[in-house]
């Protein structure tokens, strides 16, 4: 801005991202991308998984240097080389995983980083409460601000990042899937706060892949589609089958096919299952009961960490259990090793397939035989039976359209994690087990993928499988599930049934405002 | 375009490239050492180090120097293996240097202090240099120690603890113990040595190819052959795939309902007993003795490490870079003492040892920039498409 050039106008928009190209070997991650903020508007940023808003997202703080494209604030063309310009730019985010301290108090985690300090570092924290306070009063973000992080509920820890923006005096709000670990109650009030912050002049951009919320909050939409950008529509002139066909690129069926479940004979039997926890010295799995029949799905919905991961470590056999029984096809289970279970029938999509369901550095044929390598098919005389183990990977893969660059041989961190799910589903279903538990089958994957694992678990049911399915997603527990169980703080609060059932009380249960007595 | 990718992107030749690298620069850099040192013979050192045994004018001369090298190769190999097998299944084996110490005092004191035969000698080392590996282990796996530090700990242990031992066939009159060729009898009180060659390893006339070096033997294709079975274990059995999957990721493993607290064990337990061999292999050819009074623990051990890293993580990889590094260290010894003082030989070949370390940095590099001229090309031939 040297002189001569005019001072730049009153912009409307508040950041503008024009023609961004962002490569990475072998791919084109961002191509040709504008995305315009105006100011005081929500603006929701819609795509699959890879479709490249994480990328966006990096080059707007400064993570990555685009090859071509350039980013205007308030008109005037900035350069962002760091998260520190970003800061510097009044740009602030709410990351999908908090950045909290755990052991600090909310007051300590707002100031983090920008402590007001007087002589001799001494900290005025006073001054610095009064402003939290205010700012929380002004825009209703209710927090308590000498709690601790760990103790506090995950909306409370949302709320205390958005105070981190705020007390940083951002005018650039964005917020990354800040939905999917709130409750539904906690949603409808994160939007609320939403539209207040905008209403003060606040310019948010919202990125989302849950369609309904978009279309509740946002002013306008742009979508991504596989790096390129696909457009921007008004939210109120749009319908979700076309935002949907815009993100996916075809038309997509939302709702899961199935006839009416024909529950037979019990397969899994937990009786006063009660789990240890790591992180506290509650047990986190408290005197559970239910069983799963034959041919019938049965869904284990709740908020994040109220007990369902350890529900399954118990069931699969990674944690051991306090207190209580298991049987799986009428014989207990409870002291019997993994590989027994594994052995018996039981199979098991783990929640994190990074960390659990595969081995990322080993090939995808290695991958495949993980719970079979010590059959006599893939193993002679304590020797890989290479052929045979070669052959049953093409036949998988063929089977259930597992896409990598190499095949067999390709190394599971190199492929997609659509492609990595595929793989576990595949080895997991292809067992043939007669209970399958799955956990958050779907999780990060985009919609086509989401259809496809939909399907093969209503195959497996349809099968006479027994389906003990844990999920996170409201919409998925309604859909694919034949009952609802639903677990808060390590017991089963209530169960429902999906056809009569509504979100909202669905939600109720979730949040623990309903129970019955089980 | 590709296929020429495919060549410079193979593994096998990325790791070929960047250990030949670190040897370039180790090699430099060592010269340029001596430079600052005496500017006078540098050039002159230098080749003198990489010519080793080549430095002697006689043939005969140089085949027993050739078998000198081989006899330390095969110890270094072993502990080269030890660490490269631990490296795989994900645990850093620093304490292959103890675990050698301990099949050393294992070893000696069997010959010298029991008056047994090889083989069972050599038995007694490797049980003892499993044990101390299985410590590391069973701390790892059971109360999530790392085994980095427990390893560094076992090492002055077993070194104290091997001391101690040894002391009871030390020769009086020297700090050494007595030859292995010989046995401690106590006769009415009195302690003695006799003749006892039953411990040295059988040379099974590979010394009559080294001018009659009478310490090359059965240890040197054995290592060879361990060198070969390590692979064969890693990349073909069912064991070597589950301990390859507990190393890579012991969640997974877990899950799928492998014994991952045992394989761990299991792993310390056998790189222990490669060590341990090891130790047998060098000084049940008589080479040298043990010194009862040394503080430091021998440097076989961690000059496994370069030797692993240097031969690509690979077993096969390990027999070349293990010779070389023994190679260098004893070309040290032909430096000329009356330029350099006589340390200045281990400065050297350390040097290059340490640049040894540099492969797999090296790889990354080559990586990357691999990486970076395929995208140029690819956009290249884009616009060159987009064009016509």
């Amino acid at each position: 801005m040297e002189k001569g050039q005019k001072a730049p106008v009153q912009s409307e928009y508040a950041v503008e991202m024009l023609h961004i190209t962002k490569r990475f070997p072998g791919i084109v991650a961002n191509d040709d991308i504008t995305l315009q903020l105006r100011k005081g508007e929500i603006h929701a940023l819609l795509g699959e998984n890879g479709a490249g808003k994480s990328t966006l997202m990096s080059v707007l703080f400064g993570l990555y240097q685009p090859e071509e494209g350039i980013i205007k604030k308030d008109g005037a063309e900035v350069k962002i080389s760091d998260p520190n310009d970003a800061n510097a730019l009044g740009i602030g985010m709410v990351h999908q995983h908090f950045k909290l301290v755990e052991c600090f108090t909310v007051l300590d985690n707002i100031i983090l980083g920008v402590e007001p300090v007087g002589k001799m570092g001494v900290l005025h924290k006073a001054e610095a409460r009064r402003r939290v306070l205010e700012l929380s009063k002004k825009y209703g973000l209710q927090i308590d601000p000498d709690a601790k992080i760990s103790d506090i509920t995950v909306g409370m820890q949302q709320r205390t990042e958005i105070l981190k923006m705020l007390y940083r005096n951002n005018e650039i709000l964005i917020f990354d899937e800040p939905t999917a670990v709130l409750t539904p109650q906690e949603i409808d009030e994160l939007m609320q706060i939403m539209r207040s912050l905008a209403a003060e002049g606040k310019s948010i951009l919202f990125i989302s892949h849950k369609l309904a919320e978009i279309m509740a909050v946002s002013d306008r939409c742009s979508v991504l589609r596989k790096g390129k950008y696909i457009g921007t529509v008004n939210t109120k002139d749009t319908t979700v089958e076309e935002l949907s066909a815009m993100m996916v690129g075809r038309n997509v069926n939302f709702h899961v096919e199935k006839k009416p479940a024909e529950p037979g004979k019990v397969i899994l039997k937990v009786e006063n299952m009660t789990v240890a926890s790591k992180m506290h010295k509650n047990n986190a799995v408290r005197n559970v009961s239910f069983d799963v029949r034959a041919g019938e799905i049965v869904c284990i919905a709740g908020i994040d960490g109220n007990g369902q991961t350890e529900l399954v470590y118990g069931i699969t056999g990674l944690e051991p259990l306090v207190a209580g029984k298991i049987e799986l096809l009428g014989q207990d289970i409870t002291r019997q090793p993994i590989r027994k279970r594994s052995i018996m029938g039981m199979s098991h999509i783990p929640e994190d397939r990074h960390k659990h369901g595969l081995v990322l550095d080993y090939t995808l044929e290695d991958d495949l035989i993980l719970q079979s390598y010590f059959e006599s098919d893939f193993t002679k005389a304590g020797f890989l039976r290479r052929k045979n183990i070669r052959a049953y990977a093409n036949k998988l893969i063929d089977e259930y359209d597992i896409r990598s660059g190499q095949g067999p041989v390709t190394m599971a961190r190199s492929m997609s994690g659509g492609n990595q799910q595929k793989a576990i589903v595949a080895r997991e279903i292809d067992k043939e087990p007669s209970l399958l538990v799955a956990v958050q089958p779907t999780r990060g994957l985009d919609v086509g993928a989401i259809e496809n694992i939909h399907k093969q678990i209503v195959a497996q049911r349809d099968a006479g499988k027994a389906v003990l399915l844990v999920s996170l997603e409201m919409d998925e527990v309604l859909d694919v599930s034949d009952r609802i169980l639903v677990m808060y703080e390590g017991e089963i609060v209530g169960q429902l049934d999906p056809k009569t059932t509504t979100p909202e009380e669905m939600g109720l249960y979730m949040a623990g405002a309903k129970r019955e007595e089980m | 375009m590709l296929k020429k990718r495919s060549l410079l992107g193979k593994p096998a030749v990325q790791t070929l490239l960047s250990s030949l690298l670190c040897i370039v620069l180790g090699v430099l850099v060592g010269y340029i050492a001596l430079l600052i040192i005496n500017p006078a013979g540098a050039g002159e050192a230098v080749t003198d180090i990489l010519k080793n045994f080549w430095n002697y004018k006689k043939h005969a001369t140089q085949m027993k120097n050739l078998g000198n090298t081989l006899v330390k190769t095969a110890p270094l190999l072993m502990c080269s293996l030890s660490v490269l097998f631990a490296y795989k299944v994900g645990l850093f084996n620093i304490g292959a240097a103890g675990q050698y110490v301990a099949g050393a005092g294992a070893c000696i004191y069997c010959a010298v202090g029991l008056g047994w035969h090889w083989l069972p000698c050599m038995l007694a080392a490797v049980i003892a240099g499993a044990l101390i590996g299985s410590i590391s282990g069973v701390l790892k796996a059971h109360r999530n120690v790392n085994e980095v530090i427990s390893c560094i700990m076992l090492n002055w242990i077993s070194l104290y603890l091997v001391n101690t031992l040894l002391s009871k066939v030390k020769n009086p009159t020297s700090p050494y113990t007595y030859e292995i060729s010989k046995q401690l009898v106590v006769e009415e009180g009195v302690a003695k040595t006799v003749a006892h060659t039953e411990a040295l390893l059988p040379q099974i006339g590979i010394n009559s190819l080294f001018n009659n070096n009478k310490y090359v033997g059965i240890a040197v294709p054995m290592a060879i052959l361990f060198a070969v079975m390590i692979w064969v274990l890693l990349t073909k059995t069912r064991l070597g795939y589950e301990l390859r999957a507990t190393g890579l990721n012991k969640y997974a493993a877990k899950y799928c309902g492998m014994q991952d607290r045992f394989n761990i064990v299991l792993t310390m337990a056998i790189s222990g007993a490669l060590a341990g061999i090891g130790a047998a292999m060098f000084y049940l050819t008589g080479f040298e003795e043990w010194s009862v009074t040394q503080s430091s623990v021998p440097a076989m051990g961690f000059n496994g490490i370069a030797a692993a890293f240097l031969g690509g993580l690979h077993p096969v990889g390990a027999i070349f870079s293990s010779f070389f590094i023994q190679h260098i260290t004893d070309g040290g010894a032909q430096l000329n003492k009356q330029v350099y003082p006589a340390e200045i030989s281990n400065l050297i070949s350390s040097l290059i040892i340490y640049f040894c370390g540099f492969v797999l940095f090296f790889k990354l590099v080559l990586n990357k920039w691999l990486d970076r001229r395929f995208e140029k090309r690819m956009a290249a031939s884009q616009k060159g498409v987009s064009k016509s």
